[in-house]
């Protein structure tokens, strides 16, 4: 029952990072290098910058919402089991939602990469 | 790739790490959260534990904005990967846990994964014209001498940005 809370927990913690990630990188893509724009245009050019992305926003709420269903998991299990299950499937989940909807060029490497990854889940997970 | 960006790409890394430990340190202390006591969550925060934690994933939060404010996603996250060895050697050592060969056979997979896909290009994504764009224009009209080409005037950040034209350069692959 304990596994069952657990990987309920990494599989909600996964969702909304996955979410949170893609909606966040939508907004800094948008905003542009915030180093360059900083030393170019000040800090509360930036500042404003990002607050005026409204992505940035729904990218944080969903983050807030992988934190605290992060919260609930690592009460549940081991953080060498939460942790680094929910950041790879993360990973695998944002190969898809880049490429979907941030439209990233995720090539063979990268998808091995995710192979690779799932692989190490499942070893994890045994 | 700047020594500034690793250092941030090393932010992410480090920070996230640390947070996640500190987390589950105290919540660990607290014991398990039930969902019907909600509240539960709240004492948490008060934590010391926690609460470093949380810090820690909020110097995480700035880094991690910083850098997909200049690389793709699916190449911001595979540069956490060392993460994962951080976090099992923390856990072993700091926190007692017991990690079994397979789980660190998982965890050395992982991380040959996503350092497999660090290699490639830091930016790929079709914001990448949009965001040289956007850089330009307050350029343009502060200097009044627009170059598409090197949108820095030359100085250590260029070779990124040149890259997002296309040139294909090799990124951190001789570094992983």
């Amino acid at each position: 029952m304990r596994h069952v809370y657990t990987w309920g927990g990494i599989l909600v913690v996964v969702f909304f990072s996955v979410v949170g990630d893609v909606l966040m990188a939508r907004a800094m893509k948008r905003v542009g290098d915030v180093h360059e724009l900083w030393r170019r245009a000040g800090l509360w050019t930036v500042v404003g910058r990002i607050l005026s992305t409204p992505s940035f926003f729904f990218g944080v709420g969903g983050m807030a919402a992988a934190f605290f269903s992060l919260l609930f998991a690592l009460s549940w299990g081991d953080v060498s089991l939460v942790a680094p299950a929910a950041a790879s499937l993360t990973f695998i989940g944002n190969a898809f939602a880049a490429k979907m909807f941030l439209h990233e060029k995720v090539d063979r490497r990268r998808w091995i990469a995710a192979l690779l990854v799932a692989g190490g889940v499942a070893l994890l997970a045994g | 790739m700047t020594f500034r960006k690793y250092l941030v790409l090393a932010g992410v890394t480090v920070f996230a790490a640390a947070g996640d430990s500190m987390l589950s340190h105290g919540m660990k202390q607290i014991g398990s959260i039930s969902l019907y006591h909600l509240q539960g969550l709240i004492l948490a925060v008060l934590n010391p534990w926690v609460a470093v934690g949380i810090l820690l994933l909020l110097a995480f939060f700035a880094s991690y904005m910083n850098a997909l404010s200049w690389a793709d996603l699916t190449y911001v996250l595979p540069a956490t990967s060392l993460g994962y060895v951080l976090l099992a050697l923390v856990a072993k050592f700091a926190l007692h846990e017991q990690i079994s060969l397979m789980r660190w056979l998982g965890i050395v997979l992982i991380s040959g994964g996503v350092g497999f896909v660090a290699g490639g290009e830091a930016l790929t994504s079709g914001h990448a014209e949009e965001k040289s764009k956007s850089l330009l224009l307050p350029k343009t009209v502060k200097n009044g001498a627009p170059d598409r080409e090197g949108p820095n005037g030359g100085d250590a950040e260029s070779p990124v940005l040149s890259r997002t034209g296309g040139s294909g350069a090799p990124a951190t692959g001789s570094d992983r």
